[in-house]
């Protein structure tokens, strides 16, 4: 048992610390289809639409100055990696823990 | 406004009310999903749920290309509800949506009943109801386990589309309704579901190789009583 969690939790770390700078840079299909009718632009402070689009309600994130904003380390996609790991151990210790709290206690 | 790695809906999309009606609505189904979670989870499924949650996240980074400049990514919530079943399944997604929102400004607060709703919610329960209703072939052989796991990955991620233009009807922050944007986010989201459907399914096949008694899904017929699964654990080897 402790060896298929443990290899469970290393692939885990692989697919985030590693994987993930595979990953496509591309607007998801949900993403793309809120755009669909606007014009992007690149401007310094990011991106900005005109025209038409479900996407153009869309709100800058309230912690987008977060340290781990956008999947980064303060800005820095090349540690895009690392935030992942880091995402991967929160989630899990979260979880973990939640669920260790609600399972049924073994009767002994 | 959003980044290239913002994956889920941002702030604004929909409107105050819209935005509140789906945060009760993802208490409610989390409250039912605590409640289901208490009967399934014992000391060897706990810790496995906490990897399955932690799976997920890592995997959602994984963006897919499915057409030129459009990208999908795994939502979760059949792999999730096939592993650990759909209570503590609809938690382990629902956890990676917290993370992601308030971590790494995926997923806007306000949105977070939304996306709770569309992932958490109505993944994990279309995936699972698919995934029961196929049983019978996931239990035969290697190929029918493979085949209902990925055919719950594809629904559940048309599902959870459904859910947003259900949302964006309802309450979409503009007047844009025009059927060809629903239409395109419903055809894109089959298109994420033939990638889900893969990995799904080459994650449970995985997992069925070594530990067929971590699925859920192998093990539910025989779980009437609570007492079951644990029996069930304790005759396979450790």
């Amino acid at each position: 048992m402790k060896r298929f969690l443990i290899g469970f939790a290393v692939v885990a770390v692989l697919v985030a610390g590693l994987a993930s700078y595979l990953a496509s840079g591309d607007p998801d299909g949900l993403d793309a289809a809120t755009r669909h009718g606007c014009e992007i632009t690149e401007t310094d402070a990011g991106e900005s639409l005109s025209g038409e689009c479900a996407a153009r309600s869309a709100e800058d994130h309230a912690l987008a100055d977060g340290p781990l904003a956008d999947y980064a380390v303060r800005g820095n996609h090349g540690l895009t990696g690392v935030a992942g790991v880091i995402g991967v151990i929160v989630t899990a210790g979260l979880a973990g823990g939640l669920f260790w709290l609600l399972r049924r206690r073994t009767q002994t | 406004m959003s980044s290239p790695l913002a994956m889920h809906l941002s702030d604004g999309l929909l409107t105050g009310p819209v935005a509140l009606l789906f945060g009760a609505v993802a208490v409610l189904g989390l409250t039912v999903a605590v409640v289901g979670a208490r009967r399934d989870l014992d000391d060897r499924t706990a810790p496995m749920a906490g990897l399955v949650a932690a799976f997920v996240f890592a995997v959602q980074m994984l963006n897919f290309p499915v057409l030129p400049g459009v990208s999908g990514h795994l939502l979760g919530g059949a792999l999730a509800a096939v592993l650990v079943g759909p209570y503590t399944g609809a938690l382990c997604v629902a956890i990676v949506l917290v993370v992601q929102s308030l971590l790494f400004a995926d997923g806007g607060l306000t949105m977070l009943g939304a996306n709770v709703t569309n992932m958490a919610l109505i993944g994990t329960v279309v995936g699972y109801l698919v995934a029961v209703a196929l049983r019978p072939l996931a239990v035969r052989s290697r190929a029918g386990l493979l085949g209902t796991a990925f055919t719950a990955a594809l629904l559940a991620t048309v599902g959870a589309s459904l859910g947003f233009v259900l949302e964006y009807a309802l309450g979409g922050a503009t007047s844009i309704s025009t059927p060809w944007v629903f239409g395109s986010i419903i055809g894109v989201h089959c298109l994420i579901g033939v990638g889900e459907g893969v990995i799904t399914a080459l994650t449970v096949s995985a997992v069925a190789q070594v530990r067929p008694d971590l699925v859920y899904l192998l093990r539910v017929r025989r779980a009437k009583t609570p007492a079951a699964p644990l029996a069930d654990a304790q005759r396979s080897p450790a």
